[in-house]
């Protein structure tokens, strides 16, 4: 069971507190969009062997969203990050290829 | 035979006499007994039947490793089997009982099983129930299933209570050893905070017993002063009677503590579950001995080495009288000794080894006078429930019978296995130690935490340092480099210094004798509780089950309730050897929490009876207790379904309930719709992309009802929404979707559209809402309000606040029941109040509260539908003929862009219409509407299905709603519903609105 | 105001500490932006105590003003009290993006009172929290889960610690804390 910080309350708490919500950063596609990349949109999720990001919701404490960037094999958490971006922030970057040079997820590294 | 010494038993407090029940014999034992040394002290070696040849079964270790001792407990509401005797606390009054026999454990039936052992090799059940195929159901299975499982299942309800308990901390270290003391006291001293938790009741581990000195002190002395400069340290917290289950992710491990396993019935939880959260976790949980594979290596009176020595010293008890000691190495001497130091006898000590020169302990050993037998082993043990003897052969050959010695045990040592469980349950990976002929922790390759380092560190003889001194140097660094990863780096005392004998190398015999034949290899056993003897993994090996996962299985080796913590390395030695492949290269089994068994009460916690889950309660449930409710779970809610009068049937209660509000006045609890208010300048624009249809365009002071769908179209919920001011709307949801719309609008506020200005908050709980519903509700209402009620002044779809019998409240003029119809809000703590204050003014016109079934008829016959019935997760509002509340003028919403998706438009979906029998019959529920021909799988087509049915109490007949192909274009036609068993009802396609269809009764 | 009930009137348990329902709260849930000045002022006039810090609660006996999230608080009051702190609070932010609404009876309040490490003890037991008293205090406020439910709570001395949770769970949360309270529970680890 995961232990997260959340960066929004400031909490470091077990995952039972949480809720994950899958991948972060998907882009909306809406009326108007062709059938592909509404498609890419609600299906096609990544499933990476490593670096991830990843949505979560403190939902048993401040209520609120925020993302999680991890590595699905070493669980290792390299930071949490407020929902409200569209890319991950530098500091979590950096972060992240401290432990993993060379990481991509999508179209970030 | 087995019996209690004169002197000895470091546990024991011989003045206190304590008395108990095994198999109905009145025993006695003392104070600081385990039940299985209580019970050798009585002679009681044979303590039960093994799993599949229900051979004799005696006690062969003394602690969690035990795989044979195990007995049925207690009594009524404390009976629970399969218990462990070698770490059950024995207390005044215990009473338990052996299991798997009949009639008696002296005389088993099942022993018959043995002598059809040649009969019954691995793979037995596989290969010979599998045909014929129908004998499997009626013929084996129910044979089978007589004959599985050891104790039986208690039939009482559970009468203690059990609880979990939060702990963080810094560093645990599990194991209350000397490895464990002196991590835990060099953790502590660096200024970390530790808990400390050992699984028996006392601490110092296996030290004492195995001797030696440590900074000049007899081990004893020593763990007295750690134990108590520990106690002294207030970081430092130690709780005994708790075992490390399991470790998982992130530092997470569970401690299993037997609060009141030794005083049953004491105030207070019997197990609570440790839930620990630490930084580091120090695993010095020991090592476990091997047994030898000899034949007849199971009959009672065989026994580990280390057992016979625990039980001598620690509770002063002789396992026999003349004890035979066969040994790969030189711990086991220890045990020779100790029990010639005691007065007993000790005819040989069998070495597999040849040495050049005896060790230290071998010199002892002989100084006493007992007669060593170097590169000798044992052909067979002799004796059927007791050893009686043992044949001597060299372990070089194929086990020609040199001599024969009597004696009425053999303490066996094959050897010892560092305890990796814990170490390896999050992924810690092993080592092959070649010298030791054991797996320790690979110490590179730990299990890792959320910072990316490795958050298990073994220590002691968990850690492979068998030596005393190697142990105490391994755990007093180990317990200052978990405090140092945690930031506290204070000054440690020194690491202490032990004193102990050196010991020559061990050397790994897996086979005794070495060449023995299939007849030896099949009394050879490895697993005593499941039955699996060395024969048998060769079998395997033979048959093709390379995998030792593959292997296990096959065998049932080590899946027995011990998980082969005697079993599993001698095992896959002889499947590595099968295979001709070296150790490593086989590995082992997945090590998998918990340690030894934990109780299943003790992982629910809190969790059983009434708390076992939320329960939630309107503010009037206690009046619809009080009056007959009948209760149907919504979610977590409990809802009247109807209220039954005295004598009355459900169904009764239901028709009575929709006739009375129908003509004249109901009453409906609400309160647990979802009211979600939603305010802000950007209110509007965010409903409009909630909800299919327009609700920016909402004037305030009137309701709208609406249709919200999820990013795949689908429909999600469905309420009416009404506007307060211009910034501020109040969603009802349904009962089940008030806390995951909630969820859902705070989702796409707060990771799509967070620069929108938009508040919402849950107020389901703040009201409490009653529906007054009924061509006489206006009449009620306006005698308990001085406000104008009239239709002009409320309007269908409108509300008002008015003060109503002195509380403020919300009126919705809102109809789910094709009634002249009221929802009325009031603040949850004066919800009974208007309750009872409607009850008594309606009662001159007969007001009857109804349930959730007559509420679901109502909208039934109105043709409204239901989320959870009409939809599951795959109907789109156009399936519903919702078009209407679909707008067309909005470029966005969320699931509009799925629902131009091609499937989603395809004219061959199936669409909602009503159906009603042609016999007046109710159509049962979920049922098919079949269609012409069979599909590819001989089934009947369908071409629809019912989603709602009833008997309509207003109409007389059984209606339906159901999505129908091409429905609505098929009005009138009679379609076939069959039911299970082959009836068929025929139905007629109708417009799914029965009743008023031009709404007058709720627009009066 | 005279029939209103709160969730368990009367309902009490003694056990290794005492747990008891508090009865009606005044509690109003105020969204907005906590770093607004004009906001500020407004909350302290409302709750009768400044904004707190993150996971923070400022309380004395008549009220005060919890931390929930960046942009919630929860400011207790008298219960007769709420609609006019409402409305105090809708005219001094009445020119800027706000929601204060009552939620005084969607809630339950219980308080457990006693010996500080029972207290805490029987939290610990319950919630996934660290109670040891170097990880929370009086003057903390933490949102977490109590068994299957949300709950919040604050300790506003070492041997009182108050517990909010939703109303139609009360019985629940009541049946919860008196079980983690019964005789011969103490922990003995804090």
């Amino acid at each position: 069971m995961l232990i997260l910080t959340c960066p929004c309350c400031g909490v470091t708490a077990e995952e039972t507190e949480f809720h994950g919500g899958g991948e972060a950063h998907l882009k909306r596609f809406g009326p108007g969009s062709s059938d592909e990349d509404f498609h890419d949109y609600l299906f096609s999720k990544v499933n990476p062997k490593g670096v991830h990001l990843e949505r979560w919701r403190h939902n048993y404490g401040c209520g609120k969203w925020f993302h999680a960037a991890r590595d699905t094999v070493t669980l290792e958490v390299y930071g949490t990050y407020p929902a409200q971006t569209t890319e991950p922030p530098q500091d979590i970057r950096d972060a992240i290829t401290a432990k993993r040079p060379g990481w991509s997820w999508r179209e970030f590294s | 035979m087995s019996t209690r010494l004169a002197n000895g038993g470091r546990f024991l407090d011989r003045a206190r006499a304590l008395e108990f029940r095994f198999n109905g014999k009145r025993l006695t034992g003392y104070e600081g007994d385990t039940l299985a040394s209580a019970l050798l002290a009585n002679d009681q070696m044979l303590v039960g039947r093994s799993f599949k040849y229900h051979r004799p079964r005696g006690i062969v270790a003394s602690g969690a490793e035990e795989p044979n001792a195990l007995v049925g407990m207690g009594e009524g509401g404390r009976f629970e089997p399969n218990q462990r005797t070698t770490t059950t606390e024995l207390f005044d009054g215990l009473t338990c009982a052996s299991q798997n026999h009949w009639p008696s454990l002296d005389f088993d039936v099942g022993a018959i099983n043995t002598k059809l052992g040649r009969f019954l090799p691995a793979g037995f059940y596989y290969k010979m129930f599998i045909h014929p195929r129908p004998f499997w159901k009626h013929v084996y299975e129910p044979f089978i299933r007589k004959s599985a499982g050891l104790g039986k299942a208690p039939t009482e309800r559970d009468v203690d209570t059990y609880e979990h308990f939060y702990a963080h901390v810094d560093v645990l270290v599990v194991g209350g050893g000397v490895a464990g003391l002196l991590a835990a006291r060099s953790a502590g001293q660096s200024g970390a905070t530790v808990l400390l938790i050992e699984q028996t009741p006392q601490w110092g581990g296996r030290a004492p017993v195995d001797g030696g000195a440590v900074d000049g002190k007899p081990v004893d002395k020593f763990v007295e002063e750690v134990t108590a400069e520990l106690d002294a340290m207030p970081n430092v917290t130690m709780r005994s009677r708790t075992m490390g289950a399991g470790v998982y992710d992130h530092g997470y491990a569970l401690g299993y503590e037997r609060v009141a396993d030794h005083r049953p019935g004491a105030a207070g939880p019997r197990h609570r579950l440790w839930r620990i959260r630490a930084g580091r976790i120090i695993t010095a949980t020991g090592a476990i001995e091997r047994p030898l594979s000899f034949a007849g290596n199971d009959i009672p009176g065989v026994m580990l080495a280390s057992a016979v020595r625990d039980f001598a010293v620690n509770y002063g008890v002789s396992v026999g009288d003349r004890t035979v000691v066969v040994t790969n190495n030189d711990d086991a001497y220890r045990t020779a000794i100790i029990l010639k130091e005691q007065g007993l006898d000790v005819p040989v000590i069998l070495d597999a080894r040849v040495l050049p020169q005896d060790s230290a302990l071998m010199a002892e050993a002989k100084a006493l006078g007992i007669r060593v037998m170097m590169g000798h082993a044992i052909s067979s043990v002799k004796g059927g429930k007791r050893v009686t003897g043992v044949e001597i052969c060299s372990q070089a050959g194929e086990g020609a019978v040199l001599e024969t010695v009597d004696c009425d045990a053999v303490a066996m040592s094959g050897g010892w296995s560092p305890v990796v469980h814990l170490w390896s349950h999050c992924g810690g990976k092993l080592t092959w130690d070649e010298a030791q002929a054991c797996f320790r922790p690979d110490v590179d390759n730990p299990p890792t935490g959320a910072d990316g380092e490795g958050f298990v560190i073994p220590a002691g003889a968990a850690n492979g340092a068998l030596r005393l001194g190697d142990v105490l140097a391994d755990a007093h660094a180990a317990g200052a480099a978990a405090a140092r990863a945690m930031g506290a780096e204070r000054k440690t005392s020194d690491a202490p210094q032990a004193e102990a004998q050196d010991e020559a190398p061990m050397a790994p015999v897996w086979m005794m004798p070495n060449g023995a034949g299939y007849k030896k290899r099949a009394k050879a056993w490895l697993d005593y509780q499941n039955d699996v003897k060395v024969s048998d993994v060769r079998l395997a090996a033979q048959e093709g089950y390379q995998s030792v996962e593959h292997a296990k299985r096959y065998t049932t080796l080590g899946m027995a309730t011990d998980q082969g913590k005697l079993s599993n390395i001698n095992g896959l030695a002889i499947l590595s050897d099968a295979l001709n492949q070296p150790i490593p290269q086989t590995g082992t089994t997945t090590f998998r929490p918990p340690y030894t068994p934990i109780s299943l009460a003790s992982i629910a916690g809190e969790a059983r009876a009434e708390r076992f889950q939320p329960l939630r309660r309107t503010p009037m449930y206690d009046w619809h207790a009080e009056h007959g409710a009948y209760w149907e779970p919504v979610g977590q809610w409990r809802r009247p379904y109807c209220y039954r009068k005295p004598g009355e049937s459900i169904e009764d209660a239901v028709q009575r309930e929709v006739k009375a509000t129908r003509e004249s006045l109901g009453l409906l609890d609400a309160s647990t719709l979802g009211k979600l208010m939603v305010k802000g300048p950007d209110a509007g624009k965010f409903l409009d992309m909630l909800y299919t249809n327009m609700m920016s365009s909402l004037k305030p002071g009137r309701c709208r009802y609406g249709l919200m769908c999820n990013e795949n179209g689908f429909l999600i919920d469905d309420g009416v929404v009404a506007r307060i001011d211009e910034d501020t709307f109040l969603c009802h949801t349904t009962t089940g979707g008030a806390e995951s719309i909630h969820g859902h609008m705070e989702e796409w506020l707060q990771t799509e559209w967070w620069d929108w200005d938009v508040y919402v908050a849950n107020l389901t709980e703040q009201y409490a809402q009653i529906g007054l519903v009924g061509p006489k509700a206006r009449e009620v209402l306006a005698a308990l309000t001085a406000s104008d009620v009239s239709a002009e002044a409320l309007p269908f779809m409108a509300w008002t606040d008015i003060t109503l019998g002195g509380m403020q409240a919300r009126i919705y003029r809102i109809s789910f029941s094709g009634e002249l119809s009221y929802e009325i809000a009031v603040k949850a703590s004066e919800g009974r109040a208007l309750w009872d204050l409607l009850l008594a003014t309606g009662d001159a016109h007969g007001v009857t509260p109804y349930g959730t079934e007559a509420l679901h008829i109502m909208r039934a016959e109105k043709g409204f539908i239901m989320i959870g019935d009409e939809t599951d997760g795959t109907v789109i509002p156009q399936d519903l003929g919702l078009n209407w509340a679909i707008s067309k003028k909005k470029e966005d919403y969320l699931g509009k862009r799925a629902q131009a998706r091609s499937h989603m438009t395809d004219p061959n979906r199936w669409k909602l219409v009503g159906l009603e029998t042609t016999d007046g019959s109710t159509l049962p529920d979920g049922a098919y509407i079949s269609a012409e021909g069979e599909n590819a799988n001989g089934q009947r087509n369908v071409q629809g299905r019912v989603t709602s049915t009833y008997h309509s109490p207003t109409l007389g007949k059984g209606i339906a709603m159901a999505l129908v192909l091409h429905g609505p274009d098929r009005m009138g036609e009679v379609v076939e519903v069959p039911h299970i068993g082959g009836k068929i009802t025929k139905a007629k396609i109708v417009d799914p609105v029965f009743f008023d269809k031009d709404g007058e009764k709720q627009n009066v | 105001m005279s029939d209103a009930a709160s969730a368990l009137p009367g309902a009490e348990f003694s056990g290794i500490v005492k747990v008891r329902e508090a009865g009606l709260q005044g509690m109003i849930t105020l969204r907005g932006d906590l770093a607004d000045a004009t906001l500020k002022k407004a909350v302290a006039k409302a709750g009768g105590q400044d904004m707190p810090g993150q996971r923070k609660a400022n309380m004395d006996e008549q009220g005060g003003v919890a931390w929930m999230s960046p942009d919630e608080l929860l400011i207790l009051t008298p219960y007769d009290e709420v609609e006019a702190r409402i409305g105090d609070l809708a005219k001094a932010l009445a020119k800027q993006p706000h929601m204060a609404v009552n939620v005084s009876d969607a809630r339950a309040l219980f308080e457990l009172s006693g010996e500080g490490a029972r207290v805490r003890e029987v939290i610990a037991k319950l919630c996934p929290v660290d109670m040891s008293a170097d990880a929370f205090g009086p003057g903390d406020f933490r949102r977490t889960r109590m068994a299957q439910v949300p709950a919040a709570f604050w300790m506003s001395d070492e041997g009182t610690l108050r517990i909010v949770c939703f109303r139609s769970v009360a019985q629940y949360a009541f049946d919860l804390l008196r079980g983690a309270a019964a005789k011969g529970g103490a922990v003995d680890y804090f």
